[in-house]
């Protein structure tokens, strides 16, 4: 009972924060006047754009917005691999050796992605400098720029031109990002988290053993990790860690943290779009489509494991924190991979085949609540191949907001839609096809599902794994590097074709004739569609991975 | 306003809509057995790769044939399906090819034979071609260039469209419109100076100046255009057509990935059994149909005896906003008939209606004769000479016509303010009532007509403007889907106003010019609305270029036929809302194929999936309880073939189109097609695998 009211709890505090926050980004990215910020912001947001030397026009094409992207994206990760292939001395007490080529390379795209994969235990590899220089830093920038992405798009989609990427880019930070961050930072330190540069205690444990203790600079880290929806450690036992994460009520705020960006900007779309009901109902369509998913997976690991009935009853706790139990370990795990965080409280690995399923689907589908800026576009992206599959059945051509969806948006939508199967799918079965190279600790279904789960958090920009797997290898590196960039950058550089090519389009006014998408049947409609186009092309792996695995068990 | 001053409507359509063709009706004998030998010759690969969706079938049915020849070729050499297997499977693949031509090769088919019944029309002719020195030289008709005069005399076809530029003579066009009474066509005249090639000149002798090269007349365009030899695709036919590519290329990829996967945990993945799967998850129901809808929906407009100049042109009338139509001819009958005499300062109504027939005396218009025909029915006789009268003929300018009689008696009648100005003229009065009276006919929805002699107005005639019956319904279904009627007429606003009110048009513009016939459809497509308009008159081509959708009265003008992207062979101006229809139908097909396609895949996953991983477990995905993996797996194939042939007759036909909201046709469209594309496959398999298993084919 408990846990259900944790699950209700948290969408009420989700659901109620949307129009709040949705508004702050509305006016963010609207150049709305903000009395109490402009004052003290602005002077310090026109001084960065002036020291980049941009003008501060908006973009005309799509590559006015992407180039400033693409290019400060390069630099953000070259920055990043530098210090960590080098890891200076600096705030190093440990003298911890710069990370291997692969690694770094997988570690600094990794983050710059939004992912933050981590193919090595970050206490034990990285120094404090690193974690917030190189980490902690693209945890900002990756953040910013799905955001400036995410609004961009949703400039396009409502008619207008895409914006400016500096701006946009320096706005996330100052009005968003920073500000959000500073009070659940606040939150966390007060909650026993770490703030510290004074490195690593020496202490002796009750048994008389001696033990290095990490310590750091954990809760400003792990604040924007959660919000930022970036999800790498400053620990490997990530949020499970009772320094990232120390008691249920910051693993409450975690998991709100989580959602709550996300959620915003879908409300923020409305208000945009200046049809409210159109972003109500949009969150209630990924409301409806996450409640489902949580209460599968909180079922499954309550339920327990039929394999151990004989000696243990109750529900399943095999990798799990027990401060938060099955229930809250599922529910975590649900967000997680619907938010494209990729945090983690308990290890994915050991969830029961059906809760590992859960996380499985939600990066296939990449729209339950969706990543930073990335989420609610393919949300829309999704809503376009919606109206276009079903908007033909109401005889005219597809409109969606007043513009016609026609070849150039079926192109890019279909693009967007082709993208994931291919960077999940193709290495994945290399992999697989490959005993050299799997890694595979648990062989079997599990290990199906092991392999295509890492990929698929790769090519989603999640991060989370399922940390069986010997992924800390020249291949793993490299090809996970692959489905991080195809799954993070071509999407991206379609999105902003689709939306500056929409957004150049005659507006049609609505009429009798004209499919709304406004209404509770269209989002109806909108959620089959999501499922069979997102289910259909992983249906084969999911069968032949935690289907397979949980018709195995005894029933 | 042409339509206003046009005398009187010689073609207008007679009997139901539905029954009438008056083309020739096509010969639909031997289509069938023409469509399945076409149907084997579309097996050309360099045929099928035109078409993403079938060409994957036809790379897999090479696959499946290799595998039959050689069952080892792929080297599985245990759990691999035997030759007699893999030959069934590609039988059943063949003849999902076959099936999806044969849809293509029947809509063609019709087409094809819907262009012949045209060119019949269009018979090769000599010509007899005027030179420049006046003399005249016998040619074939297809050496005609734009620009040529030829002579055609009593008993000789006219070779090419063309523009009547001296003479006058009756002409049949009984070939295109069916009609049997011949028509007049005289140079000048803004209607009757047109002349189509293929017609009969049944007395008299026309001199034609040609306007289109052989081979670009409406004729021939239309016979292009349902031949489909010239169908280029329209732009939502290649926005899906892209969609389907790239389902088909997920689900490639989907398939393509399966073997090593599934060699890991232990399953085989026979490649024809891969094949077979990959088959049924693209959408090959709408891939194989698609361009039958396409071929069809032209065909079914060739049927309304509509000639189309592009497909585009077809598709845009389902997305029209906005429908310019003219009132008189289009909303109301053509005749006017007069209703009634309303008699004006201190005069009878027998001295009005003797002033009346007086005025009429030389009118040769319905009108006209109606006046005449009320006037007698009173009682009234003509009362003057017609020796030495003169008849005034009604023109633009002066809005009035008469009679002059020999003792240079004035007698007029027309509009009340061009009368009251020519009895001001005259020197005399406008009596109190006359205004009461103009008001009282307007408010009527009538048309007020003045009557004077000399300077003495006698009152007003009311003329009685008929609404064609069941025009209220049209408008309805049209305003529910979405479409706005705005009525053009050279009535006064009042008159306009209660014929708007009662046809139940939403807009109309009275005392219109065709200067605004332009500016309403601009003013329109300002706000991003397509616009449909019908038009006849040399004056309204220019609006007719304007509109999105401009549909020209084969009556009509040859300048008004170049500037539209339609010409209505029937001459019926309310056939744009038919149009729209078929337009709409083009689109809802192509979506509902598309959605039952799609939906189909879940059912087809849940029959072929268990079957090729019951031995690693996931036989509990079996939920039809098909009988052996062998049989799942043809079941699967058999259903995905036969759904093409079974719904080849609602491809060409079109689904069923009810004018309604969006909201309203969502739901049933989505009911029927989306629902029905989830549930009908599982039924169908499991029926299909019952009887392969209960006859023991397997």
């Amino acid at each position: 009972m408990i846990d259900w009211i944790q699950v209700a709890l948290l969408l009420a505090l989700v659901l109620g924060s949307a129009p709040l926050l949705g508004r702050h980004l509305w006016q963010v990215y609207d150049n709305r006047s903000q009395p109490l910020l402009d004052g003290w912001l602005t002077p310090v947001e026109t001084s960065l754009l002036r020291w980049v030397g941009d003008p501060g026009r908006p973009a005309e094409q799509a590559w006015d917005y992407l180039r400033p992207l693409l290019l400060s994206n390069i630099l953000f990760g070259a920055v990043a691999f530098l210090l960590l292939l080098l890891q200076p001395a600096w705030l190093n007490p440990l003298g911890l050796p710069g990370v291997r080529w692969d690694t770094a390379l997988h570690t600094a795209i990794s983050f710059l992605t939004n992912t933050d994969q981590q193919h090595y235990t970050p206490e034990q590899t990285l120094s404090d400098f690193t974690q917030l220089g190189a980490l902690q830093f693209l945890f900002f920038t990756s953040a910013a720029t799905g955001l400036a992405v995410g609004f961009a798009f949703i400039r396009g989609l409502c008619g207008r031109p895409l914006g400016n990427f500096h701006w946009d880019l320096v706005r996330s930070i100052t009005r968003v990002l920073l500000p959000l961050s500073l009070v659940f930072g606040l939150i966390l330190l007060i909650n026993g988290s770490p703030m510290t540069l004074g490195g690593p205690v020496t202490l002796r444990t009750l048994e008389g053993a001696t033990q290095i203790l990490g310590r750091g600079p954990v809760a400003a880290f792990e604040a924007i990790k959660q919000l930022g929806e970036n999800g790498g450690g400053f620990y490997g036992a990530n949020s499970a860690h009772p320094f990232e994460n120390p008691n249920p009520f910051t693993n409450l705020l975690a998991m709100v943290a989580m959602f709550a960006i996300p959620a915003a900007t879908i409300d923020a779309f409305g208000r945009f779009l200046g049809n409210r009901r159109q972003g109500t109902l949009l969150l209630l369509l990924v409301t409806g489509l996450f409640l489902g998913l949580a209460v599968v997976a909180i079922k499954a690991e309550q339920a327990g494991n039929p394999l151990l009935a004989p000696w243990l009853s109750g529900p399943n706790l095999e990798g799990k924190e027990v401060r938060f139990g099955a229930a809250l370990s599922a529910l975590f795990a649900t967000i997680t991979t619907g938010s494209m965080t990729g945090a983690v409280n308990a290890a994915m690995d050991s969830l029961m085949p059906l809760g590992g399923l859960v996380p499985l689907f939600n990066l296939f589908l990449q729209v339950v609540f969706g990543g930073q800026g990335t989420g609610v576009a393919y949300l829309l992206v999704f809503l376009i191949l919606t109206v276009f599959l079903t908007g033909l059945m109401v005889g005219r051509t597809p409109e969606l907001f007043g513009r016609k969806v026609e070849k150039a948006e079926v192109v890019y939508s279909s693009l967007i839609l082709l993208i994931h199967p291919v960077f999940v799918l193709v290495p994945a079965a290399i992999t697989i096809g490959f005993p050299a190279l799997q890694g595979i600790s648990n062989p079997g279904f599990h290990g199906v599902s092991q392999v295509v789960y890492e990929y698929a958090s790769a090519a989603a920009n999640n991060g989370s794994g399922f940390e069986g797997l010997g992924d800390g290898t020249v291949w793993w590196n490299l090809s996970a590097i692959v489905s991080l960039l195809g799954g993070r950058y071509l999407p991206i550089i379609a999105l902003l074709f689709l939306a500056a090519g929409f957004s150049r389009k005659q507006p049609v006014p609505p009429s009798q004739g004209t499919l709304a998408t406004d209404t509770g049947l269209f989002t109806v409609v909108t959620a089959v569609v999501i499922l069979i186009l997102g289910a259909l092309t992983f249906f084969p792996v999911l069968a032949l991975g935690p289907i397979a695995e949980a018709f195995s068990l005894p029933r | 306003m042409t339509s206003l001053q046009q005398p009187f409507f010689p073609r207008m359509p007679r009997g139901r809509r539905d029954q009438r063709r008056y083309t020739e009706r096509p010969k639909t004998q031997g289509l069938l057995g023409r469509a399945i030998v076409e149907s084997f010759r579309k097996l050309d690969p360099r045929l099928t790769v035109r078409n993403p969706v079938m060409f994957v079938v036809w790379c897999g049915t090479i696959v499946t044939v290799a595998a039959t020849l050689e069952p080892q070729l792929f080297g599985l050499s245990k759990d691999a399906p035997g030759r007699g297997f893999n030959a069934v499977l590609a039988a059943i693949l063949v003849f999902t090819l076959l099936f999806a031509n044969l849809a293509e090769a029947l809509a063609e088919g019709r087409g094809k034979a819907q262009a012949d019944a045209l060119r019949r029309t269009q018979a090769r002719t000599q010509a007899r071609r005027l030179l420049p020195n006046g003399g005249e030289a016998l040619v074939d008709s297809s050496s005609l260039r734009k620009g040529d005069q030829v002579l055609v005399s009593s008993g000789e076809l006219i070779p090419a469209d063309g523009e009547v530029t001296d003479g006058v003579a009756a002409v049949d066009e009984s070939a295109i419109t069916g009609e049997s009474a011949p028509v007049l066509k005289e140079a000048g005249s803004d209607v009757a100076s047109s002349v189509t090639g293929g017609t009969l000149v049944v007395s008299d002798q026309l001199t034609i100046r040609i306007t289109a090269d052989p081979g670009q007349g409406f004729i021939d365009r239309m016979i292009a255009l349902v031949e489909g030899a010239e169908r280029s695709r329209t732009p939502n036919e290649i926005a899906l057509t892209v969609l389907l590519a790239v389902l088909t290329q997920v689900f490639l990829i989907a398939v393509a990935t399966l073997p090593p996967v599934a060699a890991y945990i232990g399953g085989p993945t026979p490649v024809v059994i891969l094949v077979a799967l990959l088959v049924a998850l693209i959408p090959t129901t709408i891939g194989g149909l698609l361009s039958a809808i396409g071929i069809a929906g032209m065909d079914r407009v060739a049927q309304f005896n509509v000639i189309a100049t592009s497909g585009r042109a077809v598709e845009a009338c389902g997305d029209i906003n906005t429908l310019v139509l003219d009132k008189t001819g289009t909303i109301t009958l053509g005749n006017r008939l007069a209703e009634e005499f309303l008699p004006v300062g201190g005069h009878t109504e027998a001295e009005l209606a003797t002033v009346s027939i007086g005025a009429s005396g030389f009118d040769t218009t319905p009108e006209g004769k109606s006046i005449v025909r009320l006037a007698e029915k009173l009682g009234a006789s003509s009362g003057f000479d017609p020796a030495g009268a003169t008849g005034l003929d009604f023109s633009a300018r002066t809005r009035m016509s008469g009679t002059d009689l020999a003792d240079g008696t004035e007698l007029r009648k027309g509009a009340v303010d061009a009368i009251k100005g020519f009895v001001r003229s005259r020197g005399g009065q406008v009596p109190d009532g006359l205004d009461q009276a103009y008001e009282q006919v307007s408010q009527l929805g009538g048309t007020p007509l003045a009557v004077c002699r000399g300077a003495e107005i006698f009152g007003v005639i009311y003329l009685k403007d008929i609404i064609k019956p069941g025009m209220r319904e049209r408008f309805d279904q049209l305003r529910r889907m979405g479409i706005r009627s705005v009525m053009l007429t050279g009535d006064n606003p009042i008159t306009a106003s209660v014929i708007a009110r009662e046809a139940g048009v939403d807009d109309f513009i009275a005392e219109a010019t065709p200067e605004d016939k332009i500016a309403v459809i601009q003013a329109e497509q300002r706000l991003g609305k397509l616009v449909a308009m019908t038009g006849d008159g040399t004056n309204d081509a220019p609006a007719l270029a304007q509109a999105n959708v401009g549909v020209a009265m084969n009556s009509g003008t040859q300048a008004a036929k170049e500037a539209a992207n339609m010409v209505d062979l029937d001459s019926d101006p309310t056939k744009l809302i038919d149009i729209v229809t078929i337009g709409k139908q083009l689109l809802i097909t192509r979506g509902a194929l598309t959605t039952f396609s799609i939906a189909n895949d879940v059912a087809k996953y849940f029959a072929i999936l268990p079957a090729l991983f019951g031995g690693v477990g996931l036989g509990a995905l079996n939920l039809m309880h098909l009988e052996s993996p062998h049989s799942a797996i043809l079941s699967a194939m058999v259903f995905n073939a036969l759904i093409i042939p079974a719904l080849v007759p609602l491809a060409l036909r079109g689904v069923a189109f009810r004018p309604d909201s969006a909201e309203e046709l969502l739901k049933r469209n989505l009911l029927v097609y989306g629902l029905g594309g989830l549930a009908v496959p599982f039924v169908g398999i499991k029926a299909i695998d019952l009887a392969i298993t209960s006859l023991h084919l397997i």
